[in-house]
């Protein structure tokens, strides 16, 4: 191994990227680690405001209907980076007024959590969207059937309308989930030290930039790759029951 | 016999047989087009009541009004004695009680319209199991009993785009049967299907008669109408135009339209 590396050139850049100190895998990995932590939250807290706001934007009111096509426009407009950066501060100052009324000290807001709301509410603009399509693609038949059978409401959702949706909203889905593992890299703007912020401070205290930005991207492909792997199995399961597009050799 | 009075009651006038669903002076307005302009009609438990008329005439309506897929504008509907509370502009003033109702009901659809991410078995339990709470292994059970009744009993594990028009509408009815109806509806259940599969749904349903399920038949097919039903109803326009015993409309048709009806659809 040391050879190869000596072959190629690399051993300086083994020695950096090394898991243990003076190298910077260490911070790199956990660098990785709070970014899918922030990926998952965001995505999950996304596809829950997507279902509902999905739902109100077909079944709600007319209040209900604008406000979330307000939303969803807005969200939508504005670049990820400055909506980050507004409800980034919006949010920690306003949680702050709010704690300073009631007459507590300030709040120190925990870093995730703050990466959590602010992607999750872009990535529930892009869910609702996405899942409102999936939803209105269902045969309507079946929903009339489940109706006409007497399921309630929320029975109706959990046992036809989501499982049939998925087939549908499963590659929409997989875009986004995506979307938020790279979106991550956004909240180094507010200090949050995820993959690209330990990236750069590794760079930069090196000066090794080819080195640790190649071994970041080499990481983020892998979450990319190991995420193909997974939605590739979830959307089988969707579209079972579905005869295959390709027809013939099934 | 004429036109009828919306009022009286329409099906076997025997009295003391027992009901199985009386509608009252039904109206139904989508905006201002109005589909259904006083429809009334009784069911005893074991008739079977063919509902024909052209196209347009509201005969589905009238069925889908029955279990509430569509709304009705006013009048009164009583399933098994008891009667569906409804508001003022039609609207059901009680979810659940609609809800409860329904599962009394079996609907089949002309477009079948199974549950494609589940199999034809999965598609029979499900009511019983998630909305009747039947344990599972019961509903099972039962399930594999209907499906071999209809002739699906081989085909419970596969999912329904695999199979003909006519084996899912066995299998929708197979579904319909599982959860014990006291009223069977039926939309138009061949009118989907290529005419060589009408047959096998057809034999299914005239078994079903012929225990004495109750149903509520709209169809197209005048021979089945007229060998299956103990009552015909003609819808002309949102209104009965005509009804009887099948050998009477069927074989002496009154009013000139049934006449011209009946000469169309051979």
């Amino acid at each position: 191994m040391d050879f190869l590396f000596e072959t190629f050139g690399l051993a300086e850049s083994a020695k950096l990227l090394s898991l243990s100190p003076p190298g910077w895998g260490g911070n790199l990995l956990r660098g990785l680690a709070n970014s899918l932590q922030i990926a998952f939250g965001a995505f999950g807290f996304g596809l829950l405001i997507g279902l509902f706001g999905a739902y109100g934007k077909l079944y709600g009111g007319v209040v209900l209907r604008d406000l979330l096509a307000v939303y969803t426009t807005v969200i939508r407009a504005v670049p990820e980076l400055v909506l980050i950066l507004i409800l980034y501060y919006v949010g920690t100052d306003l949680i702050n007024q709010v704690a300073q009324a009631m007459g507590y000290g300030r709040v120190e807001i925990s870093g995730v959590v703050a990466g959590i709301w602010v992607l999750g509410v872009v990535q529930g603009a892009y869910a609702t969207e996405v899942l409102r399509g999936a939803i209105q693609a269902i045969p309507s038949g079946q929903i009339e059937a489940a109706r006409a059978y007497g399921m309630p409401p929320f029975l109706l959702m959990r046992r036809v309308t989501i499982p049939a949706m998925m087939s549908f909203a499963t590659p929409g889905l997989a875009n986004l989930w995506l979307i938020a593992t790279k979106d991550t890299a956004l909240l180094a703007i507010v200090g949050f030290s995820e993959l690209t912020l330990e990236t750069r401070q590794a760079a930069a205290s090196t000066r090794a930039y080819f080195t640790f930005f190649l071994a970041a991207g080499a990481l983020y492909l892998l979450v990319t790759l190991f995420s193909g792997v997974v939605f590739g199995r979830i959307e089988k399961w969707a579209r079972r029951g579905q005869p295959s597009l390709r027809g013939g050799s099934r | 016999m004429g036109v009828t009075d919306p009022a009286t009651d329409t099906a076997i006038e025997s009295g003391r047989q027992e009901e199985a669903i009386r509608v009252t002076d039904l109206h139904k307005s989508f905006g201002k087009l109005e589909v259904l302009k006083g429809v009334s009609l009784t069911a005893q438990k074991g008739d079977v009541v063919a509902i024909i008329g052209g196209s347009g005439s509201g005969k589905s309506t009238f069925l889908r009004c029955i279990n509430f897929l569509e709304t009705p504008s006013a009048g009164q509907i009583v399933v098994n004695g008891e009667e569906i509370k409804m508001r003022r502009d039609g609207s059901p003033v009680d979810r659940r009680q609609i809800e409860r109702i329904r599962t009394r009901l079996g609907m089949v659809f002309q477009a079948f319209n199974l549950w494609t991410h589940r199999t034809l078995l999965e598609n029979v339990i499900e009511v019983p199991v998630y909305v009747l709470k039947v344990p599972r292994a019961e509903a099972i059970k039962r399930a594999r009993v209907l499906l071999d009744r209809v002739g699906l009993g081989d085909k419970a594990d596969t999912f329904p785009a695999f199979l003909s028009g006519g084996q899912q509408q066995r299998a929708a009815i197979a579904r319909a049967l599982a959860v014990d109806p006291s009223v069977m509806l039926f939309d138009e259940p061949t009118s989907a299907l290529d005419p060589e599969l009408v047959g096998e749904v057809l034999t299914v349903i005239r078994d079903l008669a012929a225990e004495g399920r109750t149903m509520l038949l709209v169809t197209h097919e005048m021979k089945f109408a007229r060998e299956v039903a103990t009552h015909v109803v003609y819808l002309f326009e949102g209104r009965i135009e005509e009804q009887g015993p099948p050998e009477e409309l069927f074989g002496n048709p009154q009013s000139a339209r049934l006449q011209q009806f009946l000469q169309t659809v051979g």
